[in-house]
Order: C-alpha cells, then structure tokens, then sequence
C-alpha cells in the first residue's frame, strides 16, 4: 500500500482475519465484476439504441422465460456458494478449541474492564500472548455494548444480564484497535483502547508483575464464596448440604431441576442462579435462596462462577484453588 | 402554491379550481394531499440534511470539533429519525401514490378521501411531536431506540419522540389501507392485474407491508414507553426483561420498512426506463412477481441485523441463507431494466438520468448487501461504516433518486409546468458525483474497522472521512438546485402539455395539470397502460 494515501485493509491478526479476508476478497472481485459488466452493457445499450441511431431494431425480445430463469439459476448458485463459505467461516468462529484460555470482561458505559484468571486486571486494554486460543467472558453492568476488534474481523455483542463469548487465536504480536460498537450513550466513541498480542514469554512475564497479580481471580472467588455466605448451605467447599445442592464439578454437568426439566449448567446457568435463584431450583432442594441481584457486582460475580469452576471433587483429584486448568 | 396563475388555461385545473387557503387544507383531492405532503417531507429533509451536514463538519477533524458528544448523538438520532420516518417511507408513496395511483388507474380519487386527510394530519401531528423533542433538547437513542439504553439509560426526550413515530405510525396504516383498496376496487375497466402498471404494483406490496409490519413497530414503541414510565421489565434485564426481544419486534418492522423505501423508487424506475426508451418493459410479469417476492421474503431476514446480538449461531445461519435469497428478486428486476434498453429508442432527459443512476447505484449498493448476507463477512463489518455506506446506496443513491426521477417525470402533470432542461440534467449529474464521492469512501472505512456513531476516531481514518465530508457537500449543493429550479419554474416555466415525455400511462391522457376529478370522461384502456404499453405480455 506505499505511496497511496490510505490503508485499503486493516491489519490481519488473527486465524478468523485470513478466512474472513479471502471471503471478502471474493466478494469485491464479484462486486467489481458484475458493476463493471453492468455499466458496460448500459453504456453499450444507451450509444447503440440512442434515439434516431441507425442500429437495427427489428423484433425486439419483450419476455424471455428461459433468459430469466438463467438469470435466477445462476445468481443462486453463487449465492448458495457464498452461503456456505461464509457458513462454514462462521461455525468456526463459533466453536471455541477446548484448550482455549478464558478471559472475563465486563463493559460499562464507558469502558472495558478485563479480569485474567491468573490475577491481573487492567482497564481498556487486553493482553493476550500470541498463537494461543483465547476465549472471552463478557457481560455488560449497564446497556449493550459490542466487543470489536477489526484486526481479528471478530465482535460480539456484550449485554447486561448474560454472558455470551468469542474466541480468537493471535497471529500477529502488535498493538491493534479495540472498539465498542454497538451504540451505548455520551461517551460510546471514547469506549475503546487497544489489543496487545505479545509472545508467550512476554504474555506471562506481564501476568505476573502487574497490580493484583498475587491474587488468582479463583482465589478472590473463594474469599467472596466464604465472605457472601455461600458455604451456609453449600458447603465450605462446595460439597453441598441438606439446603443447598453440592457444587463440585458442576460445570457443563446436566441438573435435574424441580420442574422435571433437566439444564446442563454452564456460566449463564451459575450467573442466573446467584441473581435469580427461583428461576431454576434444583430437584430436591428447598426454594430457600435469596437473590443476590444488586449485592454482587458483575466482576465479582465473574470471580465467584470462576472459583466455581475449580470446585473439584476432593476423592477424584485435588482441587486446584491456585488457577482454572 | 400560490404563484400559479392558469387563467387562460382551457379548463379549470384542480390547482385552479378554487384559491383558498381553507381550499387547500381542508381539501381530499388526493392530487393536493399530494402537494401537501411533497411541502412536508420537503421541509423535513431539510431539518435531516441539516443534521448530516454538521455531523459531515464534525467528522472532518479525528478530535472533537464543532459539537460535544451528546450533541453528536443527537444529531444522528434526529437525522435517523427524521429521514426514515419523515421522509424516506412517506416521500414516494405518499406524494406520487398519493397524486398518481387514482390517475393511472383511471379513478376519481382514492377510495377513502377523507380518511386521506387523516393520514395527511396524522403525519404532519407525529412530525410535529418528533419536532418538538428537537426543540426540547432532542434525542440521543440512535433511531434503532436499542434497550435497554432508550428505556433506563437515556436522560432525553425518548417518549415525546416515540410518541411522534407512534402517531406517523398511524397514518402510514391509513394510507397503505386507502391504496390496498383502491388499487383493489377503483381499477378502470378492463385493468387486470396484469395490466396494471409496475408503479401499481410497487404501490400495492408497499402498502401491504406498511399495513403488516407497522403494528409491530408501534408496539414495541409502546412497550418502550410503558417500561420508562411505568417500570415494567419488558426489556431491561435488571427488571426482568430481555433487550433482544426489543431487537427482534424492531427489526421485524424495520427490515420490512427497507422495503416500503425501495419498492416504490423500483416502481417509479419501472415506468421511466420503458418512456424513455420507448418499448415496454422486458418481462413485465417477471418484474411483478419480484415485486411481490421482495415484499413477502423481506419479512423473513429481520435476523440478518442480529448475528453478533447473541442470538444463537443456527439462526444466524438461517437468517444468512434467507438474506441470501432475498438478493434474487433485485437481481431480476436490474435485468428486465437493463434488457429494456435493448433495440430501444433513448432518449437521455433528466428523469432517465436519474433512473439509469438508479439502476447503477443500486446494484452497487445492493450487492454489498450480499457482503453483509455472508454472516462471517458481516461479524466483522456490522456496525461499522460499511453498513452506512451500503444503506445509504440504497436509500440515497437509490431512494432519493429515483424519487427526484419521478418527480421530475411526473412534474409537468402536477404543476402544468415544464423545468429548465440543462439544469435538470447538470444537478442529476452533479447528485450522481456528490453521493459516489460521500458514500464509497465509507465502504473502506468500514471494513477498515470505524465504528458507526463515532464522533471522534483513530487519526488514520481521517483522509477518507474527509473525502466523504467534501462529496456531501457536492451532493448537498446537488439537491439544492432542483429545489431552486422547480421551484422558479412554477413561475417561469414553460406549459407542458397533456404528455410531454410521448409516456403511455392513463395519467398522461388527461391535462397537465389535470382537471378536479381527473379524467372529463372515464378513460379505456383498450390500448396501453403505464409500464405495460402492450397489454398483457405474451406470456402465457
């Protein structure tokens, strides 16, 4: 791109960047062709047929099924095409590697807060070491906003009262652009900061020299475990007790719940649990729970679900309080 | 509307008829509603321009410059607001359906006149409310009113304009009632559906959408309404609602509203293209049934808005393949255009032009919506400037020209009076320039990443956000010469006669301006109707 005055493509630095590119790549070359041959045609009908030119006219075609179904058949074949290109792209954006490392963020009118489980937080910012997958964590305190980072062609939206995810995998080390992208109020266009992919080695020297880095986010997680209550009824440890279900190992496991409907538990499952507990009351149990909306923050609700995460069953392996696997 | 002295006009016109303001306000001539929405949506482009071109002003500079963020976004919100509701859904339907679908049917009036009125004050009550949270300090919500931002967050006059959009909400009802039954009933004998013209056509799914699909625009209004005022956790989750269900009822309405704001411009493309060239249309059958095929599967792609709400990943994929198939209907119709053109005799006067640009921008503008229809594609590019650009090739680059088109082709048949030419055919060049300088700078600045509603950005998108700034202003001085020109030409402009673009449409059979009740005696169609001059295509 020397000596044109402006960058035609972002930075591509993530696994998702190459493939969105190439779709993209295809598309404008099919946009340029189809516009460059259409303007032709037009240019060509308009001086040939102009009013008064000589050009032969006789019977001109007024109805042609079978030109028109060429013409549906065609464009849907290519449309199906891209259709399942871009299909295909998008699952896998979708399914984050099982190994993938998780990073919890939390947006608020107007800035991102991030949490790495080792620890360390930092504040419209995020690092991330380069060529590992990295899955996010995202809720939002207040309205809607949109985790964007054109660099890796990824954004999700971040809303208030769920977690929802994205993945990526760095390919670039750099610092890139983080935007908010879904509009939410005075100061939307000042909610952004940068993504830092550094080498691993950087990665984990950064994890350890910042502020709060002594503490892993499972470790905060167990102190407001004990500090909030929990372990009245759940246990100390999670083990669970005549009020309250056991907790260990809860993760991605099916409950059975009051109703006779069974839910396997995930993130949104927990984070639903502690603010809305009636919603879903497991079978067997007492609907006894308060609600903890409004008491907990989302980070700290975030630092709780992932000290819940590490409740291992004490018989089949130890549990692992100083970090998520 | 005063100007106009037709003395020695052979026959008293319905300009002429009677001069009184009472006349005028009071009146149910659908050829004078007409007239009284054109000086509406007029004045309310104006207030939306305004708005464009200070956020144009701002965006020159990466830093703040001319206003503060809160003022940023309420200038977005109001030109939202405005262009969407006050002028792009009513300009097309209500100024040129309103004064042409009786005439090119061979009726008298719309079947419900007085009910017409209403539409008319109804609108100009909604505009009214939507003027006064102006006033008031505005709104600052973008025009999508996102929950639960618009109904716990934002400190602004949300209902005042809710209320506003709600009551135009109304009239649109009304008026796609009015033209379903008369397009249905008043039909001149022998009009068969498939005689109808392709104006017609446009006319009749615009309606049927703006009747299906308005309700849910005014109830999720309403709902918004009911939880600011009253608390009740509709949307907002820390009262126990849910945000997306806003999005969902939203976007059913205002996919469907991007096609109650192409249709009718496709509709006046339809009858322009087969004038100037002078044969009928290539596959007239074909091009209404993809007007009815945009109508019916633009209410099932709504989705294609939502990939990156958290909705789930299957209905992201399903939502990608109805985007998809809703691509082939415009592809046909570009077609049948472009075909028409074949052994031809054209003729370039200004309405052509616009409707050739038409056809240009909208295939341009149109395929990057297959951009944004490839979910992986439109992950990235969403909410980012990529969709301004593509919205606005079909909304201004298509809309807007093909509603100057129709009203410079239907200007001598409203006001009996012909405009300069050369200065027609220098401001479509001039809009044709100005939007391509405005917009295709946005294409790149969207992939590149910049976010929509930023009112300030990272320095290096600041070359192409300064093209874009210098082609509104070609693009602003472009649409203020038609507005000079057919304005002076009430005046100075030559007469024009009954049909002065040799066009073979009922509305061309009668004077120009035509006299109160249309037609002296009731025209036959025997012979040719608007977009359809040869009756029913062999076409079995």
């Amino acid at each position: 791109m020397m000596g044109f005055p402006v960058e035609l493509m972002p930075p591509s630095a993530s696994t998702s960047a190459v493939r969105v590119d190439r779709i993209f790549e295809a598309l404008s070359l099919m946009w340029l062709v189809l516009c460059v041959a259409l303007a032709a045609l037009i240019l060509f009908f308009a001086i040939r047929y102009r009013r008064g030119s000589r050009a032969e006219r006789l019977n001109p075609l007024i109805n042609s099924r079978l030109l028109e179904a060429a013409w549906i058949a065609g464009p849907l074949l290519v449309f199906m095409a891209l259709f399942l290109w871009s299909a295909a792209v998008y699952t896998f954006e979708q399914q984050a590697p099982a190994n993938a490392m998780e990073i919890y963020v939390v947006g608020k009118q107007w800035m991102w807060k991030v949490q790495h489980p080792q620890g360390r937080g930092e504040i419209n910012e995020l690092h991330v070491p380069l060529g590992r997958p990295v899955k996010l964590w995202m809720t939002s305190e207040d309205v809607i906003h949109s985790f964007y980072v054109p660099a890796f062609r990824l954004k999700m939206d971040v809303l208030p009262g769920r977690y929802t995810t994205q993945w990526f995998q760095a390919t670039q080390t750099g610092r890139y652009h983080l935007f908010c992208a879904e509009y939410c109020g005075t100061d939307h266009a000042g909610m952004g900061g940068f993504v830092e992919v550094m080498p691993p080695a950087e990665y984990e020297a950064w994890l350890r020299d910042g502020a709060g880095s002594a503490v892993t986010l499972a470790a905060s997680g167990r102190v407001l475990y004990a500090k909030t209550g929990c372990g009245s009824c759940h246990g100390e440890r999670g083990e669970g007790g005549p009020r309250g279900p056991a907790l260990l190992e809860l993760l991605g496991r099916a409950v059975r719940l009051q109703s006779g409907a069974a839910v396997v538990a995930d993130e949104n499952y927990l984070r639903e649990s502690i603010i809305d507990p009636q919603a879903k009351v497991v079978e067997g149990y007492p609907p006894l729970m308060p609600s903890f909306r409004g008491q907990l923050r989302e980070e700290e609700l975030m630092r709780l679900i992932g000290y819940l995460k590490t409740l291992r069953n004490p018989a089949a392996s130890p549990s692992q309080p100083g970090g998520l696997p | 509307m005063t100007a106009m002295p037709l003395a020695d006009a052979p026959q008293q016109s319905y300009l002429s008829h009677d001069h009184s303001l009472r006349s005028w306000l009071l009146t149910t001539d659908h050829k004078r509603i007409g007239i009284l929405y054109l000086c509406a949506i007029a004045l309310f482009f104006l207030v939306g321009s305004l708005a464009a071109a200070l956020m144009r002003i701002e965006l020159l500079t990466p830093e703040p410059s001319l206003v503060s963020a809160d003022t940023y976004n309420k200038l977005f919100t109001m030109h939202g607001v405005i262009m969407v509701w006050f002028f792009l859904i009513p300009s097309i339907p209500n100024v040129l359906g309103n004064f042409l679908v009786p005439l090119m049917l061979g009726a008298r009036d719309l079947a419900f006149p007085r009910l017409n009125l209403l539409s008319l004050y109804l609108f100009i009550g909604g505009g009214a409310f939507t003027l006064w949270a102006l006033l008031r300090g505005g709104v600052d919500t973008g025009w999508t009113f996102y929950t639960p931002y618009s109904t716990t967050y934002a400190n602004s006059h949300v209902i005042l304009m809710v209320t506003g959009i709600f009551i135009s909400g109304l009239s649109s009802i009304l008026t796609g009632l009015n033209f379903i039954v008369t397009i249905q009933r008043m039909r001149a004998p022998g009009m068969g559906w498939f005689r109808m013209p392709l104006f017609i056509w446009a006319q009749l799914s615009t309606a049927i959408i703006l009747v299906l699909a308005t309700p849910v625009l005014a109830l999720a209004l309403l709902l918004i309404a009911v939880e600011r005022l009253v608390g009740v956790g509709i949307f907002d989750p820390a009262l126990g609602g849910d945000p997306l269900l806003f999005q969902h009822m939203f976007w059913f309405y205002s996919h469907p509203a991007v096609y109650i704001m192409i249709l009718p411009g496709m509709g006046v493309v339809s009858e322009i293209i087969p004038c100037f060239a002078r044969r009928p249309i290539f596959g007239y059958r074909f091009v209404a049934y993809a007007t009815i095929a945009i109508a019916t599967l633009g209410f099932l792609v709504w989705g294609h808005h939502m990939f990156v709400s958290s909705q789930s990943a299957l209905a992201g994929l399903l939502f990608s393949l109805l985007s998809f198939l809703v691509a082939i209907p415009s592809a046909i119709k570009v077609f049948n255009w472009t075909l028409t053109l074949h052994k031809g005799q054209i003729s370039f006067e200004t309405p052509m032009l616009y409707a050739l640009g038409f056809i240009g921008m909208f295939t341009a503008g149109g395929l990057t919506g297959l951009f944004l229809a490839s979910i992986a594609v439109d992950v990235h590019v969403t909410d980012t400037y990529f969709v301004v650009a593509h919205f606005h090739y079909i909304m201004v680059g298509g809309m807007i020209m093909a509603f100057l088109g129709g009203l410079h082709f239907w200007w001598p048949k409203i006001t009996g009076r012909m405009y300069p030419e050369w200065l027609g055919r220098i401001a479509a060049a001039t809009i044709f320039l100005g939007f391509n300088l405005t917009f295709f700078p946005q294409f790149i600045l969207g992939y590149l990443g910049m976010p929509r509603r930023y009112h300030v950005y990272p320095p290096e998108f600041q070359t192409l956000n300064v093209m874009s700034s210098l082609g509104a202003t070609v693009l602003g001085l472009g649409y203020l010469l038609p507005l000079c020109y057919l304005l002076g030409s009430l005046c100075w402009g030559r007469r024009a006669s009954a049909n002065p673009f040799g066009a073979s449409g009922l509305e061309w059979r009668t004077p120009s301006p035509p006299p109160p009740h249309n037609f002296s005696e009731p025209p036959s169609i025997a012979d040719a109707t608007g977009s359809n001059p040869s009756g029913d295509a062999p076409d079995p």
